[in-house]
């Protein structure tokens, strides 16, 4: 199995350190980034397979930071996380070209189901590329 | 403040009614609006009326009265035209013919035969000389060489020169009248010519005046002595038995009540040379049968518009009212409509809130507390590992369950795809039907439908729209007793909307209930209801551009009925 390069993106410090250990304890490489900004710089540096990105942030606001990132690296697969019971911002992230979303608190067999699935997608792409 | 800035006020203090939405106020309105429409019309109606009433009974009671007037006028002239006749007669005859010559009786007998022809009613004449007895006389009586020196008349004969007397019997025991000329010889001798005459006369000029049976007509002397027979008031020579009425020498009309107490028109004149009054008596009723007819048409036509006003303004009054008070309580339901629309959407955005808010710490339970197993089962050695884990996963566990919570209520339990299609209701309602048949048998509850088949087919989410029923048919099902029943039907309400219903006979709910039964977490279910069941399904219907209502009655069943319409609402398509 390839390694699976992860941007976590919240800015919910707590949330995102403990996503990325227990991410990190499956073997997979991680970096946080706690606002939209960092998160753009962070995918500029070194483009990762798959950023799982809170879409309620200040700053630069999910979908904004969605775009961007999808605009300079098509191949980078975006999982949203919503704390929001609007399907809104979902479906509206989906159009914008997100892999999936996700509702917190999150299931961690659902997070990784998806990333793993990203993570093809990316490697595919990134292959093709 | 204008004049009518004023009238305004004037009008809203009369009207001025509780503003409250209850009885008393409709029934003050009814009253206050009647009363015054009563008022502005009848007060005019009446004063014309009261105008009109005594406008026509002094018309019609000069018309009635001026032909008797004018009647009694001829007839006196009549009168005085045949005193004066028999007085010029008298007087002619006085002065054609001397003394010495009337004294012949020869004569005097060839006069009074030519005068007696020519004009009826003379009775007898003679001559008295200046000593009052009476020299000649031709007549039906013996009455020559009578001394009248001392008789009243003679005495006013001797000082007018002509006398006409009142009637009296006299010793001719029939009533006549004495008409006397007094004449100077040359020598300065006084003689007296004088004439009876009957005045059997006088009844023909009356009878001539062709009175009603119910009228009288007589002529009385001035003292009140009845000169002619009266039909009511007594014979010749009576004394009338009424007071005299005001000398006057105008024809004039008088209202008096009679002896028989007879409300009575006396129209008299007085006689111009002689003591004598011309009276008609007419009653009362007789002269106004013509204004006793119109006065009843009058009052006819004023009661019946009184009627008529007040039937209207009842009738009005009464419409407005009621249109008044419906829209009022239709105001009032559709502000407490909207009122419970606004609350249960207000208590929506809160539990959403509520909801997002919460999700961001429980995330961080949910990674720390994950963290915490995962970094238990990856070290070698743990102390107490079994202990710990249980307690790990009893906190995992509570996540989970307010991610349940949280999830439903963000989203009122929303499945993410919303997916709007064309679909049959009864189908859709079959089909969770089907879900409860085990259920049903079970507890042996008889189910009914009866479903309009020919409804068109309606565009919204199949899976949304079974939640919904399964809802409602999960709290019919919860509500009935072992063996009740629950009905389903649907209908085409309009063009564009279908209805379903579901009505059970359970034990229904109070109005406390009913109230709070689209408000999260509120349940009558105890120990199993999460309390979310109708407020999710709810905002679906509301979602889908439906409607939901609830009726229900304690001890009797509760009828849910939804609404649906059949193009699919702009907030239903969303998602797809």
């Amino acid at each position: 199995m390839q390694e699976l390069k992860v941007l976590l993106v919240d800015d919910e410090e707590e949330f995102v350190t403990t996503l990325a250990e227990r991410l990190s304890l499956r073997g997979m490489v991680t970096r946080i980034a706690t606002d939209g900004e960092q998160a753009l710089r962070a995918v500029e540096a070194d483009p990762p397979h798959v950023v799982v990105l809170d879409l309620m942030m200040p700053g630069i606001k999910g979908t904004e930071a969605l775009r961007r990132i999808k605009a300079g690296h098509p191949a980078v697969q975006v999982i949203l996380l919503t704390g929001h019971g609007s399907a809104r911002d979902g479906i509206e992230g989906m159009k914008l070209g997100a892999f999936d979303y996700l509702m917190k608190p999150l299931r961690l067999e659902d997070l990784l189901e998806k990333l793993h699935e990203a993570g093809r997608l990316a490697h595919a792409a990134q292959g093709n590329s | 403040m204008s004049r009518f800035e004023h009238f305004r006020s004037l009008f809203r203090t009369m009207l001025d009614v509780p503003e409250e939405i209850a009885p008393e106020r409709y029934r003050a309105l009814r009253r206050k609006i009647t009363l015054l429409l009563t008022t502005a019309a009848v007060v005019p109606l009446v004063i014309l009326s009261a105008i009109n009433y005594h406008q026509y009974r002094a018309t019609l009671t000069r018309e009635i009265v001026t032909p008797v007037r004018g009647l009694v006028n001829k007839t006196r002239h009549s009168f005085e035209l045949f005193l004066a006749e028999r007085s010029s007669t008298v007087s002619l005859i006085s002065q054609v013919y001397s003394p010495a010559e009337l004294s012949d009786e020869r004569n005097l007998n060839r006069i009074f035969r030519a005068v007696k022809g020519e004009f009826p009613g003379f009775i007898d004449l003679g001559l008295i000389d200046e000593k009052g007895v009476h020299a000649s006389y031709v007549g039906p009586y013996n009455l020559k060489g009578k001394d009248y020196s001392t008789a009243d008349w003679y005495q006013q004969t001797r000082v007018k020169g002509v006398y006409v007397s009142d009637v009296f019997m006299g010793f001719r025991r029939f009533p006549h009248i004495v008409i006397a000329v007094q004449r100077m010889t040359d020598d300065g001798h006084s003689w007296v010519l004088r004439a009876t005459i009957d005045t059997g006369q006088f009844d023909r000029l009356i009878a001539s005046m062709g009175l009603e049976p119910e009228s009288d007509a007589f002529i009385v002397n001035t003292a009140g002595v009845l000169q002619t027979p009266s039909r009511f008031y007594g014979k010749v020579l009576d004394e009338l038995p009424m007071p005299m009425p005001p000398m006057t020498y105008e024809t004039a009309t008088l209202e008096t009540t009679d002896p028989a107490g007879r409300d009575v028109f006396i129209t008299y004149t007085y006689f111009q040379h002689a003591d004598f009054v011309l009276m008609a008596v007419k009653p009362r009723a007789e002269i106004f049968k013509p204004w006793t007819t119109l006065r009843s048409d009058l009052i006819l036509l004023f009661v019946t518009s009184v009627a008529l006003i007040l039937s209207v303004a009842f009738g009005l009054t009464d419409l407005l009212v009621r249109r008044m008070r419906a829209s009022d309580e239709r105001r009032i339901a559709a502000f407490v409509q909207m009122e419970h629309t606004q609350k249960l959407s207000s208590i929506g955005r809160l539990a959403a809130g509520v909801a997002h808010e919460i999700n961001n710490p429980l995330a961080i339970i949910n990674e720390k507390a994950g963290l915490a197993s995962d970094l238990m089962e990856l070290a070698r050695d743990f102390p107490e590992r079994d202990r710990f884990r249980a307690l790990v996963d009893a906190i995992l566990r509570s996540v989970e369950r307010c991610r349940s919570i949280t999830h439903r209520l963000l989203g009122f339990s929303r499945r993410m795809d919303v997916n709007i299609e064309q679909l049959d209701v009864n189908d859709v309602l079959k089909e969770t039907m089907s879900f409860l048949e085990q259920e049903a048998l079970h507890r042996s509850i008889t189910t009914s439908a009866s479903l309009d088949q020919a409804m068109p087919r309606i565009a919204s989410d199949r899976g949304q729209l079974q939640q919904v029923f399964l809802n409602i048919l999960n709290n019919a099902f919860a509500a009935v007793p072992d063996g009740g029943s629950v009905t389903l039907a649907t209908w085409l309400r309009d063009p564009d909307t279908v209805g379903v219903s579901i009505k059970d006979n359970g034990k229904g709910m109070s109005d406390e209930v009913l109230r709070h039964i689209f408000e999260p977490f509120f349940t009558t279910k105890k120990t199993s209801g999460t309390g979310l069941g109708m407020f999710i399904t709810y905002g679906i219907i509301r979602r889908l551009g439906g409607d939901i209502a609830v009726q229900s009655k304690e001890g009797a069943g509760t009828t849910v009925t939804v609404f649906l319409p059949v193009k699919a609402a702009p907030t239903a398509t969303l998602g797809s």
